[in-house]
């Protein structure tokens, strides 16, 4: 008999294997849903297969009367933007001050602390400060969702813009690059890939940051609906809401992935 | 053209000496090979000629004008490792050379300008036999070929000095007699002093024009970090350039030329 540890399963082995949690995971909650609808038809908790679909159709493709539009997209876009800004302006933040704090002596004894302080505040701790600050508009929820992601890519980026041999940067400098074009063509370039494994890195509480804001002060967003239909224990919205947010975050993690491979060959390859 | 002092260089962490007393004069276009045991302050003395240490005590001079504290183009280095640039290719890994020189912004070149930078990119390529290569990352490179690359990239401007720390220490033997032919050639065919760090004796003497040997004169069992390395033997080898003509390597030209 041959160890575990040196068994591998085929191709479609593998395949079948991945799919098996999924395929447990709605297979256990359509007989706990089926068990509790026929004990009491009007049971909320673990609604229906049927009624998820009914009432996910009328959010998807039917305008809210009150509000003029088709709560599930525009929920959808107002979640999404607020995600895409936050992340661009922490990328850029990632980018500048990492490398900077990275390579410039004199930028790391300045930063390095502050950041390294500033990264330890709870971000949810100081919503409140921001709400009353900023106002309960998009730039109180975007800040938050900013505070909570930008210290994690920059410390990042700068202890990776440290990593780089030194060798690289010295023989740079035989060929006589200013410390500007040592950034501009030697450190930069080998950040780009970095910088995309620290947003998927932290994509995941980028999103708690967002729900957290919507959920506290908000009019539309995949986050504000989920609270707002939590009175009415409406799980019908709740559980596809929480698998299409699920699946966004999914999508976005692998679609950086194969951006990296694509735009970075030179990060993947061997003799 | 470069004439290199070093006048009672000293070396010191603290009580560590590393180095003690160093004196000697390199005339222009002598190809210096530096050997020692393991942590004998080689490895120091070539990061003081870099810039990168300063000497505790002395001075060493470049033509009669003291070293500038820190690396610039008047002085190539080949690292044994880590010295090309793993996201560009061969071909941009030497013009990056060029752009650096000449486009200071911007870091980048355009329109004619690069295409002569490519064409001297070209020339250096094929002077260290790797013109067939110049699309490929480092990453897809052999060792051997990785060290050529950053020897190009090295010529690329034109240094007064080339510096040289274990730059085939960690190449197959094979390997290796054809990497001296190319260096020597490429020493012979430009205006350039080299210095080449070695562990290795016999390439010591077979390739330099001048062997340095840094070794320890006192040693007290007590303190053994109380005295430091100096150059023990400084012994010219007669051979010029010219008597190892017969087995020249048919890729290297001169360069500069």
């Amino acid at each position: 008999m041959r160890r575990i540890v040196n068994l591998h399963p085929a191709r479609g082995g593998a395949l079948t294997l991945g799919a098996l949690p999924f395929v447990l995971l709605v297979f256990a909650y359509l007989i706990a849903s089926s068990i509790r609808l026929e004990a009491n038809p009007d049971d909320k908790l673990l609604p229906s297969p049927a009624t998820i679909g009914e009432t996910l159709r009328s959010y998807a493709l039917e305008e809210d009367p009150r509000r003029g539009e088709i709560l599930f997209w525009s929920d959808t876009a107002a979640s999404l933007t607020r995600l895409g800004i936050a992340l661009g302006i922490s990328a850029l933040l990632g980018l500048v001050f990492g490398i900077a704090t990275g390579v410039v002596p004199y930028v790391r004894s300045l930063l390095a602390p502050f950041i390294a302080a500033v990264s330890m505040i709870p971000p949810l701790a100081i919503l409140p400060i921001l709400f009353i600050v900023l106002g309960l508009g998009e730039v109180a929820k975007i800040t938050l969702i900013v505070i909570g992601v930008a210290p994690v890519v920059i410390r990042d980026i700068a202890l990776r813009a440290a990593e780089l041999p030194a060798e690289q940067l010295i023989k740079a400098q035989t060929l006589g690059a200013s410390s500007w074009q040592l950034v501009l063509r030697v450190v930069l370039p080998q950040m780009w890939p970095r910088l995309i494994d620290a947003l998927r890195l932290t994509l995941g509480s980028a999103w708690l940051f967002l729900i957290a804001a919507e959920a506290i002060a908000s009019t539309e967003g995949l986050g504000y609906r989920i609270f707002l239909v939590r009175r009415y224990m409406a799980m019908d919205v709740i559980l596809p809401y929480v698998a299409w947010i699920t699946l966004l975050a999914f999508v976005s993690d692998w679609a950086l992935k194969k951006l990296r491979a694509r735009a970075f060959p030179w990060t993947q390859l061997t003799v | 053209m470069a004439s290199l002092t070093v006048r009672r260089v000293w070396k010191e962490y603290g009580n560590h000496v590393v180095l003690e007393n160093l004196n000697f004069h390199v005339e222009d276009h002598e190809f210096v090979t530096i050997v020692g045991a393991s942590g004998c302050g080689k490895t120091t003395f070539l990061r003081m000629l870099l810039g990168i240490e300063r000497p505790t005590r002395g001075e060493i001079l470049i033509d009669g004008k003291p070293l500038e504290a820190e690396p610039g183009p008047d002085r190539g280095i080949v690292f044994q490792r880590y010295s090309v640039f793993p996201h560009l290719t061969v071909l941009g890994n030497v013009l990056l050379a060029f752009e650096l020189e000449r486009a200071r912004f911007t870091g980048k070149l355009f329109g004619r300008a690069r295409r002569d930078a490519i064409e001297r990119a070209e020339k250096l390529l094929a002077a260290v036999g790797l013109e067939h290569a110049r699309d490929r990352y480092p990453a897809q490179l052999s060792g051997g070929m990785q060290q050529r690359l950053s020897i190009a990239q090295s010529l690329a401007r034109e240094p007064r000095i080339l510096l040289l720390d274990e730059p085939f220490g960690a190449l197959d033997p094979g390997l290796r007699a054809d990497m001296h032919q190319l260096i020597r050639d490429l020493w012979a065919a430009n205006r350039m002093t080299v210095f080449m760090i070695t562990h290795d004796i016999r390439e010591g003497f077979q390739l330099g024009t001048r062997l340095l040997v840094f070794d320890k004169l006192r040693h007290d069992p007590q303190a053994p970090e109380a005295y430091g390395a100096t150059v023990t033997y400084d012994m010219k080898l007669r051979r010029n350039s010219e008597s190892r003509e017969p087995q020249r390597d048919p890729d290297a030209r001169a360069v500069n030329a």
